[in-house]
């Protein structure tokens, strides 16, 4: 019963974080939502998967984080970039993770039926992640915000495939992935940053 | 030694080495390994032993990586044959268009992932190598003095989406496999594979990464990436196939490839005539390409194995001699808009000569290379609905009609130019020889026949 609520609990924060990240312009505010996402995909994993692997994806996730921080808080005169006219509002940021919700909890038991012993607040969980992130890609063009929505999308996945392979080797190359992405968004945020062109170089 | 060892870690290792080397002595070593690699695959067959002096050597199979294979079986060795010969042709380049310093490096470690992806056990790791392979390229498409583009994002994007897709359909194909009347769970895992290999492979239109990036970065890195990541891709689609061969055989899924190649391929064909930039030409050649492969993996007939591979060999050629062709050009005119490379044939006639072969070659213009895959497509297709076959030769009418604008306006000079050759010798040769190939393939296709003889063997119940 106790796992149960804090399952749920586990759902409605990753909920709460993503409407954050869609609603909330300042970086900071955005990664400390996705840690909290982390701290609750760990949860669900950790329903299907030995409590160390879990740990695993919780401290790669924050690693992460980490990366993307320090490298954002670096780099000088970073300008975002949402030139592309989408909706920033935040009454769209609402209306968005709305969506979300509704289609999470309509497929939710859909999900069940088809592969049933997943649990539902563990589906709930993964598709919430996965489909705000998802969103998230479509609403932006930062490159921070976009890593984030990338990073979200692939924590859900974590969630639900954690619950069908429990190979070592997957969940190793899933860290390098996830630890990959951050190490070249660093790269994408900071590149620009020089001011000459290094000879010998094309072009 | 096993098998995974030479062709995997081996590179990898020696990528990783060469990132901290000079360009001089990185070109030689990465193209030197590349080429040793692709002739050891050609002469030291896997799992069998040889007398080498008084020694008895064997090439064993696999080895295991936390309980899971890495397995090069006798069938990959002419794969991995063609793959390091083409990747050594890529590394041998690096040296005339002055490209970056990493590009060797970075391209060894690429390759490596890409061939551990086919080695791997179960096949559908093959979906987090891709990525990973994917993410070690951004440095070589971005360096650090140049803002990212939207190309570049996308491409990491897409590739990202591919592999949840992919891994997740895998899973559930296991599950239909053990209960195939479950038509709910069949159709749910269908629908998620294709999403995950329209990512991969750039279905429109997913494709629109591609001439962004040949616009953004640097065309010969860029058609490194392009040549190595939708050869792998294939690849691996053809291991899908042939695992789950009942998704081959389907009608709906075949029909779903077909459409797919059919629209990829028209589609670029008519954007190319449109471009006024010769990378995005490049790109939207290299996606007509892409779609003429997607349109082969749909065809129910025993010869599409054969015909992916007939497509897939010259490919690597031409995008090397057109990608160096560009990055050479480049160079004088520092953006390949129109405007900019106009009247260039006069002073690089032997890089345009070479570009035109190779972009003529993806028409599949006769005595070329690309001409005898074509061949065998028409006649593919000569079994499907007239339609079909008129949309591909739209496309490659529009692919054609992009080849004519650009040579008009490369050799569209003052009245008084005068024609020179500015390229240096090692342009001249790196050139030459790719040309030179291009025709050799289209005047001898059947220097490929113990290639196209044996690569089959790879997917055997798909060439059945």
């Amino acid at each position: 019963m106790f796992v149960d609520v804090v399952s749920w609990a586990a759902a409605a924060l990753i909920l709460l974080a993503a409407a954050v990240i869609m609603t909330e312009r300042d970086w900071r505010v955005n990664l400390g939502a996705l840690g909290a996402q982390y701290l609750a995909a760990f949860w669900l994993i950790t329903r299907h998967l030995p409590f160390i692997i879990g740990s695993a994806k919780l401290i790669t996730g924050w690693m992460v984080i980490a990366i993307l921080g320090i490298t954002r808080s670096g780099a000088e005169n970073f300008e975002e970039d949402e030139s592309s006219g989408l909706p920033r509002d935040r009454f769209f940021g609402f209306v968005f993770a709305g969506i979300a919700l509704l289609v999470s909890a309509g497929a939710s038991l859909r999900i069940e039926a088809l592969i049933p012993g997943l649990e539902i607040p563990v589906i709930a969980g993964s598709l919430l992640l996965i489909i705000t992130g998802i969103l998230q890609l479509g609403i932006t063009s930062d490159l921070l915000r976009a890593l984030i929505g990338l990073l979200s999308m692939l924590a859900g996945f974590e969630v639900i495939y954690a619950a069908v392979e429990n190979s070592v080797l997957v969940a190793g190359l899933l860290a390098i992935v996830n630890l990959g992405l951050a190490l070249v968004g660093a790269y994408l945020l900071l590149a620009g940053s020089l001011p000459a062109q290094p000879a010998g170089d094309e072009p | 030694m096993s098998a995974p060892v030479i062709w995997i870690l081996f590179p990898f290792l020696l990528g990783i080495l060469i990132l901290f080397l000079p360009k001089q002595y990185a070109f030689a070593l990465g193209g030197g390994a590349a080429a040793l690699l692709a002739l050891t695959a050609l002469f030291f067959p896997i799992d069998t032993a040889l007398l080498v002096g008084t020694l008895s050597v064997k090439i064993a199979v696999s080895v295991k990586v936390f309980g899971r294979s890495f397995i090069l079986n006798p069938a990959d060795g002419l794969l991995l044959t063609f793959i390091y010969g083409i990747a050594a042709l890529w590394f041998f380049g690096v040296f005339a268009p002055n490209a970056q310093n990493r590009f060797v490096g970075l391209g060894l470690m690429i390759i490596s992932l890409l061939v551990a992806s086919i080695a791997v056990e179960p096949f559908l790791y093959a979906a987090l190598l891709l990525e990973i392979a994917a993410m070690l390229a951004i440095p070589l498409l971005v360096p650090l003095y140049q803002k990212a583009g939207r190309g570049i994002v996308r491409f990491l994007i897409y590739q990202t989406l591919a592999m949840p897709f992919i891994l997740f359909a895998g899973w559930m194909l296991t599950g239909v496999e053990a209960s195939p009347a479950d038509l709910s769970a069949t159709t749910s895992s269908g629908v998620i594979l294709l999403l995950g290999f329209s990512f991969l492979l750039g279905v429109f239109p997913l494709y629109n990464w591609i001439p962004m990036l040949l616009e953004e970065s640097s065309p010969y890195a860029s058609g490194f990436l392009i040549w190595a990541l939708s050869t792998f891709s294939a690849i691996f689609a053809l291991g899908f196939l042939n695992r789950y061969l009942w998704l081959h055989t389907s009608p709906q899924f075949s029909s779903a490839f077909i459409y797919a190649g059919v629209f990829m391929a028209v589609s670029a064909g008519v954007f190319s005539a449109t471009q006024k930039h010769l990378g995005r030409i490049l790109g939207y050649a290299a996606i007509f390409e892409m779609g003429l492969i997607v349109l082969a993996l749909g065809l129910q007939s025993n010869n599409a194995v054969s015909l992916i591979f007939l497509l897939l060999i010259p490919r690597g050629l031409e995008l090397t001699v057109w990608a160096l062709a560009l990055s050479i050009l480049k160079r004088e005119a520092y953006s390949l808009t129109f405007s900019e490379t106009r009247g260039l044939a006069r002073k690089y006639p032997l890089t345009v000569f070479a570009l035109a072969a190779a972009h003529l070659s993806t028409v599949g213009m006769p005595l070329l290379a690309g001409f005898p895959s074509r061949l065998g497509l028409w006649q593919a297709l000569a079994a499907y609905p007239l339609s079909l076959s008129f949309f591909v030769f739209l496309g490659t009418a529009g692919i054609l009609t992009a080849a004519a604008r650009a040579l008009a306006v490369l050799l569209m000079a003052d009245e008084n130019a005068a024609w020179s050759v500015n390229e240096s010798w090692t342009h001249i040769a790196m050139l030459s020889i790719g040309a030179a190939g291009l025709f050799l393939l289209g005047f001898f296709p059947q220097i490929q026949q113990s290639l196209l003889d044996e690569l089959p063997a790879l997917f055997e119940r798909l060439a059945r």
